[in-house]
């Protein structure tokens, strides 16, 4: 299984060669926000994609329009299939959509009433028929069926959430289409343009974003003994993914390889990990094996690594399950000290990543790791990029409602 | 080479009750469901009463969840009691999950309270800040988030070999069910979780396809009858299938209720004539393996338009079929329309025959002799469109 366009976007900038240029520079796209008055809240930091336009604004329009941007560069560089054709179906990861406080100050305004406003003067605003295009806008399925439209892709669009691990579950679902063998190739997507008022308040009530304001670069500090929590931020990844056989019998450019993808929940909290790791362990493990390799053949790992006591702490505990003796010399780093953790769409972004990893040779750092975590004796590329070999990968997603997975990737065929 | 999938447990909640029994009881013996005054001038199908307790024992978990985790995670219980999958900490490890989620589920007495306040707000943005901080319970964006009835499920039922959630209303059933049954088919799975739930009972769901247009209002009409008043009657309901690689059903001993022969799905951009058009496509590959006199069709038809009377088109060129739309029973279930379906035509080839008409239009009749496979449709009210095949064990 190969890859054969790839296509992101983050709060570093737009495309490929920008994103990894900032990245491996160990630059942080995180800062203040200014789409919305932060009065109030505790976290006034994220990684806003603020450069594109998107109207009216919302997460599902900004959604649209970054997965828009993304796709449009996967499938240039694949040059796959005929304008508004891509010959296969789509897996798009986004954030579960409904309608935001804007559009309720909207319909506020708009209910003409002095007195409390219930439900039931929304229902009789909506019912008059002047807030048609809110319906379709806060579908589920309206990002996918956009984009199903304006790409072309074969059969229903499957939009799906699995938290914070979605990205790669959407590579997940376009790998396993293809290895049953009802696609040559799958457009694998996912996005997330979620920066607003409830969704950091809503993460905040659950003491998961880091309150480190100041200054917003050196908020997010994976592995760090002083890690407060994950920092929120948008991007986009698209993925071209093809059977060999296909992308070879048309002379495709082979980026990189998906060897394997494994999964594994877990049944032990809604947003804590088993403390044992075993659902971690497994679901690194099932992608190993999938991929026919043993845990000695890993010789990278693009980290979940969101910056959470946590999940860096449970991370670490599985890796070095996996890993045994060598997790202490095998590089791990989290691309999420630079762009935030981008939520739905951090599989896809982090894959790409990691590819670019391997064709570069050139690992990202984990930036702002200064006071280092004794509990954590992990190579963490701390700081500054390096170069090094680097043949088979592992690359981590972790989410909430116990989601885990992980994808194995490497730069030849084998 | 394909492997053959067995439907082997059964896990459905909705106005007619709980379990196979009470859903055929309702389904043979009609009484009326729909609800036109709780939240009049909508028409919903409510949920019939339902003891939580029996599927999820702590009061901790239930408080963590909104009703439509509630009622998921619990028909989810039925599903893997039905499959005595319940407590086989080793099975249950393998057992692949697929939940369609909406989600969303809003404190809308909170919402209610910011958006009065709004108006006199000296600064707004400030004001909806210090409220949504001060107001939201910590733990209601758990029971909002979409993939979070799998979580509970995982948590409650210990169903962990894998999870994924599918978004996007009626379509995320169809493709719920289309790709789980495509794994065991291709042999990535053994054993199965598919479902759905969906809670009617909430004005913030209602609002969001009242924007549209599409919600029944003022009187109950049954779907085939609702051309003049179109809309969907919104139901609460749950409904989760156990599927199962038939080799692996036999070496436990499982029983099947039905097979799972073949799902497809597709998408139209809705022009008109193309749900009419979808629906003849997807008939094409089922034609041939049907036994002449011997099947009848489930129709997930909601009753909107012009995807109703465009599917009634499509089944005027069956009309040796008998058929039975299920959404005048038991309102229309969206994510978890069609696992329902799919529950319920299992059930009637299981018992070999038909149930009741749902309502007494031309278009649904009685159906004399035996019956040996369900043909299932899903035109979603927007988009979306799916077709399955259910016939029985041999």
């Amino acid at each position: 299984m190969v890859v054969t366009g790839m296509g992101i976007i983050t709060s570093l900038g737009a495309g490929k060669s920008e994103n990894w240029r900032r990245l491996t520079a160990g630059e942080s796209g995180i800062r203040a926000i200014t789409r919305f008055s932060t009065e109030g809240l505790k976290t006034k930091v994220a990684g806003t994609i603020d450069f594109v336009p998107a109207e009216p604004f919302c997460a599902p329009a900004l959604a649209e329009r970054l997965s828009e941007i993304v796709i449009e560069e996967a499938i240039g560089e694949a040059e796959i299939g005929g304008a508004r054709e891509f010959p296969g179906p789509l897996f798009l990861a986004v954030a579960p959509v409904e309608m935001e406080w804007p559009q309720r100050k909207e319909l506020a305004a708009a209910s003409r009433t002095n007195e409390a406003i219930q439900y039931d003067q929304l229902l009789r605003l909506a019912a008059e028929g002047g807030f048609r295009r809110y319906h379709q806008r806060f579908m589920f399925a309206s990002v996918g069926e956009y984009l199903a439209a304006k790409f072309g892709t074969r059969g229903s669009p499957i939009t799906l959430s699995t938290a914070c691990a979605s990205g790669a579950s959407a590579i997940q679902l376009g790998f396993e289409a293809i290895r049953r063998g009802e696609a040559d190739a799958a457009l694998c997507v996912a996005t997330d343009g979620s920066i607003n008022p409830e969704s950091v308040v809503r993460f905040s009530l659950l003491s998961a974003l880091s309150t480190h304001n100041e200054p917003p670069e050196g908020a997010a500090k994976p592995f760090s003994k002083n890690r407060d929590g994950f920092v929120m931020a948008e991007g986009a990844g698209a993925l071209v993914l093809e059977s060999y056989d296909a992308a070879k019998a048309r002379g495709a450019r082979i980026l990189g390889v998906v060897e394997g993808c494994g999964e594994m929940a877990d049944a032990f909290h809604r947003t804590r990990s088993s403390p044992d790791g075993k659902p971690i362990i497994g679901s690194m493990r099932n992608a190993i094996a999938d991929a026919g390799l043993d845990p000695d053949d890993i010789d990278y790992i693009n980290a979940h690594g969101t910056g959470t006591p946590e999940n860096d702490k449970m991370e670490y505990l599985g890796v070095s399950a996996v890993l045994g003796e060598r997790a202490k010399q095998v590089p791990i780093s989290s691309n999420k000290s630079m762009i935030g953790h981008t939520l739905s769409a951090a599989g896809a972004v982090e894959a790409i990543f990691t590819l670019l990893t391997l064709e570069h040779q050139r690992i990202p750092p984990t930036i702002n790791y200064k006071v280092p975590d004794p509990a954590i004796p992990l190579d963490v590329v701390p700081n500054v990029a390096r170069d090094a070999p680097v043949r088979h990968t592992l690359s981590n997603s972790f989410g909430f409602g116990g989601q885990n997975v992980s994808l194995v990737m490497s730069r030849e065929p084998a | 080479m394909s492997a053959e999938a067995w439907i082997t447990g059964i896990g459905i909640v909705s106005c007619l009750g709980e379990g196979p029994d009470a859903h055929w009881q309702g389904l043979m013996h009609p009484q009326p469901t729909a609800d036109a005054t709780r939240f009049a001038p909508y028409v919903i199908h409510p949920l019939a009463p339902v003891e939580f307790d029996k599927q999820i024992p702590k009061k901790g978990d239930q408080r963590q969840m909104e009703p439509w985790q509630r009622i998921g995670t619990y028909a989810a219980g039925l599903a893997l009691d039905s499959g005595r999958l319940k407590g086989t900490a080793a099975l249950l490890a393998a057992t692949d999950m697929i939940v369609a989620g909406g989600g969303g589920e809003r404190d809308t007495e909170v919402d209610a309270a910011i958006m009065s306040g709004l108006r006199n707000a000296a600064d707004p943005d400030a004001f909806i800040n210090e409220r949504l901080m001060s107001d939201l319970r910590p733990t209601l964006f758990l029971a909002q988030l979409s993939n979070l009835l799998a979580g509970n499920i995982s948590i409650v039922h210990g169903v962990t070999g894998s999870s994924r959630t599918f978004m996007g209303e009626e379509a995320a059933g169809i493709d719920a069910t289309r790709i789980a049954l495509s794994r065991i088919a291709a042999g990535q799975s053994k054993l199965a979780l598919v479902g759905g739930a969906q809670n009617a009972e909430r004005k913030d769901l209602v609002l969001l396809y009242e924007f549209g247009g599409f919600v029944l209002k003022n009187e109950y009409r049954p779907v085939w009858s609702r051309s003049a008043t179109p809309g969907f009657a919104l139901g609460s309901l749950g409904a989760f299938l156990v599927l199962e690689e038939r080799s692996h059903a036999e070496a436990r001993g499982a029983e099947p209720f039905a097979k799972l022969s073949l799902v497809l799905s597709g998408r139209t951009g809705r022009d008109a004539g193309a749900v009419t058009d979808a629906l003849r496509r997807m008939w094409e590959p089922i034609a041939p393996r049907l036994q002449s006199g011997r099947y009848a069709i489930l129709s997930g038809a909601t009753g909107v338009e012009p995807a109703t009377g465009e599917e009634r088109s499509f089944l005027a060129e069956h009309s040796e079929a008998p058929v039975r739309a299920t959404g005048s029973r038991l309102g229309h279930g969206m994510e978890a329309q069609f696992p329902m379906n799919i529950a319920l035509a299992a059930l009637a080839v299981r018992h070999g025959i038909l149930f009741a008409p749902c309502d007494g239009s031309p278009v649904e009749r009685a159906m004399e002799g035996a019956l040996a496979q369900a043909v299932v449709t899903g035109v979603g009210h927007w988009r979306g469109e799916g077709m399955a095949l259910v016939e029985a064990v041999d």
